[in-house]
Formats: structure tokens, sequence, C-alpha cells
């Protein structure tokens, strides 16, 4: 569905992303570990268009998605830090992103009420709490039900029973087939949600695998446990031991 | 934007008030016009760009053309300023001075508006960071109203030997402010204290197709930099 071939991107002297190919289809939850700056988030924007890379390209259900924009209408987001206008009430910032995709089929607001949002509609952007803010960008992201959805770092600072609550989420959107793309540091969350696991270091897609056969090639059975035995592996080879 | 409107309501109103002669009343507004509007449009547009870059990139992620978003942006500020000094300006002057000249002072002060606007948004555009565009915003306002002068000043007294006069229009539509000056100074008939200059500048602004040349020239002024902020737009990694 999303294919990412030989994209390289610097900003100025850094190389955010090295030659990455990636291949991502319907059906696959597939997280995206790494340690910090390397190159998670730039390989979202670029899927998402916001980032424009030096080299590669990215198709789209076999579109190029350069000076494309039309693809976004399958694409759910919820970026890391949500901002919208602090004058903005919440209903406001609903009511305006179902303006900009009018032309979704079916609209989703399972999230939107079990957050309970609508008893917040008319509180103003700029008083929200950050976790208040993570529940907005997780609703819209949900909301026009598209076949793709990309979460960065979405449980950050979500308290535990919205945390389950939009775990259960992400796992019912993907028993109906959707791919998910998600960026997370808490291993653990991840571990009941993904199938499959990429590996990002310095720019570079270290590997790409399904859960099983990283679990067994590494000998652990937990998802944690697994990567961390792989970053300490990655760790040594790159003090050239 | 509340602040602004009843800013220019405030001084138009007194300045009319202050002096019995309109004519001079509407001199001192051409001076408001030409300073205080660029420098309002082009500050207050370079940082509210800043401020709303957080949401530009929400909206990037959006199923829209970059180029809608942009020109959205420029459509929302420059509606806004046009309707402040319509306001502002505009309803002093239906009062006091219900004439061609007030009309032409309007219509010259919302273009000088979208001139600002324009470069502001280029200047945003062009770069990541908001102190160096700010800073870069009010070097272009104090370039056009302060510098630009003084270096058409040193020019001339240099080449003081030589005919400047045609190339004087030529030069001056390198600056919307000077354009816009010229343009009313000569509807308010006080040319002829600009010497034989006058005359030429007369002979050029006032006949009706160097107006409408000085004002697609203006236009230009709008176009082009918004223009090529699209293109670096449509480039730009959020």
């Amino acid at each position: 569905m999303i294919i990412a071939s030989n994209v390289t991107k610097k900003f100025g002297k850094l190389t955010a992303l090295n030659n990455v190919s990636l291949t991502c289809n319907r059906g696959e939850c597939i997280a995206l570990v790494g340690p910090n700056g390397s190159g998670k988030t730039t390989i979202i924007k670029s899927i998402l268009g916001m980032v424009v890379p030096d080299s590669g390209f990215i198709t789209f259900n076999g579109n190029n998605i350069l000076h494309d924009w039309h693809y976004r209408n399958h694409i759910g987001y919820m970026p890391q830090i949500g901002r919208y206008p602090d004058n903005m009430t919440i209903g406001d910032v609903i009511e305006m992103m179902k303006d900009i995709r009018s032309d979704a089929i079916s609209l989703d607001d399972d999230l939107i009420v079990s957050f309970g949002i609508p008893d917040l509609y008319n509180k103003r952007m700029r008083t929200l709490s950050g976790g208040t803010r993570q529940k907005v960008s997780a609703c819209l992201a949900f909301l026009f039900n598209p076949s793709v959805l990309i979460l960065d770092e979405p449980t950050a600072g979500l308290d535990p029973v919205s945390s389950e609550i939009f775990k259960e989420k992400i796992i019912s959107e993907k028993n109906k087939g959707k791919l998910i793309l998600i960026t997370s540091h808490v291993l653990s969350e991840l571990d009941e949600l993904v199938t499959q696991l990429v590996y990002m270091q310095d720019g570079q897609l270290l590997f790409h695998k399904t859960i099983d056969q990283l679990c067994f090639d590494t000998g652990e059975k937990k998802l944690t446990k697994a990567v961390a035995s792989v970053m300490g592996q990655s760790k040594i080879t790159s003090f050239g031991l | 934007m509340l602040f602004y409107t009843l800013f220019l309501l405030v001084t138009t109103f007194s300045v009319f008030s202050l002096d019995e002669n309109p004519a001079k009343g509407l001199l001192s507004m051409l001076n408001i016009i030409l300073l205080i509007v660029p420098l309002v449009s082009i500050m207050f547009s370079t940082i509210y760009l800043y401020n709303s870059a957080e949401f530009i990139e929400l909206l990037v992620s959006q199923p829209l053309k970059r180029k809608t978003i942009w020109l959205s942006l420029f459509i929302g500020l420059s509606a806004s300023f046009s309707f402040s000094l319509l306001i502002g300006i505009g309803l002093p002057i239906i009062i006091f001075q219900p004439n061609a000249i007030g009309a032409m002072l309007i219509g010259i002060g919302i273009i000088l508006s979208n001139v600002f606007i324009a470069i502001a948004m280029l200047s945003s555009v062009k770069t990541r960071d908001k102190a160096k565009g700010i800073g870069f915003a009010i070097l272009v306002w104090l370039y056009f109203t302060i510098l630009f002068d003084g270096l058409v000043l040193f020019f001339l007294f240099q080449f003081a030997d030589y005919p400047l006069d045609k190339i004087m229009i030529i030069i001056s539509s390198f600056n919307p402010i000077d354009l816009s000056r010229i343009l009313i100074l000569l509807q308010l008939d006080v040319s002829a204290m600009m010497g034989y200059t006058g005359a030429i500048f007369k002979d050029f602004f006032g006949t009706s197709s160097g107006m409408i040349i000085s004002f697609s020239i203006l236009m230009f002024w709008v176009f082009f930099p918004v223009f090529f902020s699209i293109r670096n737009f449509n480039k730009k990694d959020l």
C-alpha cells in the first residue's frame, strides 16, 4: 500500500534518512522503533508529504505522492505534539476538520464519545492539558475512517484509562484490515498491538521483521526484551566490536 | 487587529479635526499611510505566520493542496487588513473628504498593506527562525521607508550632471512606498514644489496611462512576492 524506495533526506549536514526502503501493506500494524533522532518522525513526515525527500520516492497505492494531495484523504495522522489555533474551541476544530475533509464517506466518532470530548466542546484549545490535546488529535486521526493510520507517539501523555481505550480502538481498526504505523518508546504498550517491527538507527533502516520472526531470532518471548537485545547488539556493532 | 482599526480611526479623526484645511489633513494622512500601514502590515503578518507554524503543519498533513493553504492565509490576512483600513481611514475620509483623492488614498493604503503582507509571506517562508524572520521584516520596512530614499538621493547627487528625470521614474517603481507617495502627491497638486522633475512626473504619472502603469507596478509588488512564496512553500519541509 505504501512503498518507500531508497528515500534519502538531508537537513544540512545531518542525514535524517539514509537510503530507506520500506513496504507497508493492508492489515499490518507496524511499529517504528529506534533511539531519539533516528529518523522515525522524518520518514512519517515524508509519507505525509510534509518533508520532501532529496532522492528516492514514495508511492501510495501505486501512485507517486510527489505533488499529489488527494491520497491524504486515506490517511489519518496523529502528530507527536498536536497544536491548534489557541482561540478555537474543541468543537470548532472538529467542525473545521470535517469541513476540510468533507468528502469522507463515513465518520467514526467512537473515540470522541469514549473520551468524553462532547462535554469539552466549548473549551478553548489554549486551556487544554497536554493529555486532552492528545485525545483531540487521536479523535481527529480516527474520525474520517481512513484506511491508513499514522500515529506518532500516540500514548505519550494519556492517562492509563484513556490509553487502554485507545489501544482497543487501534486493535479493532487493525482487525478491520487497516494499515497502522506507530512510533513509540513505550514498547510494553506495543506488545499486544503490532505485527511487525521496523528498527531505525542514525537514519538507516536496520531491519523490518514480523514480531514472530524477531522473537525467534533473539530467543526472547517479550517484544520489550527482544528489542532490548537488538539495541544492545547494535550498540556493540556501532562500537566496532 | 481591532486595536489597529481603532488606532487608525482615532488618528485620522484627530488629524482632520486638528486642521481647518482638509488638504493639509490629507497630507498628514498620507504620511501615516506611507509609514505606519506598511510597518503594521509586515510586522503583524510575519508574527502571525510564525505563530501559526504548527497549525500550518497540521493543515499540510490534511488532504489539502499546499497552494490552497498558502493562498488562504494570504487572503485571510489581506481581507482583515483591508477591512481595518476601510473602517479606520475610510470612515473619516468619507466624512471629511468625500472625493477622488480620498478614495485614491484608501485604495493606495489597501494596495500597500497587501504589498507588505506579500513581502512578509515571502520572508517567513524563506527563514525558519522566528527572530531572523522578524528582523528581516523590520529591515525591509526600514529599507523602503528610509534607506531607499537616501540611496536615491546619493545617486542623484553623484550623477547630477546627467539628465536623470526619466530614470527617476523607473527607479521610483523599485519602491512601492515611493511610487504611492508620488501618485498621491500629484493628485494633491503640490507637484509644482518638486520643480522640473515634478513636471516630468506629472507628465508621466498624471496621465491616465501613467496611472494605470504605476498601479499595475504596485500590483506586481503584491503578485511577485506571493508567487515566489508559494513556490518556496511547495518545496518547504515542515
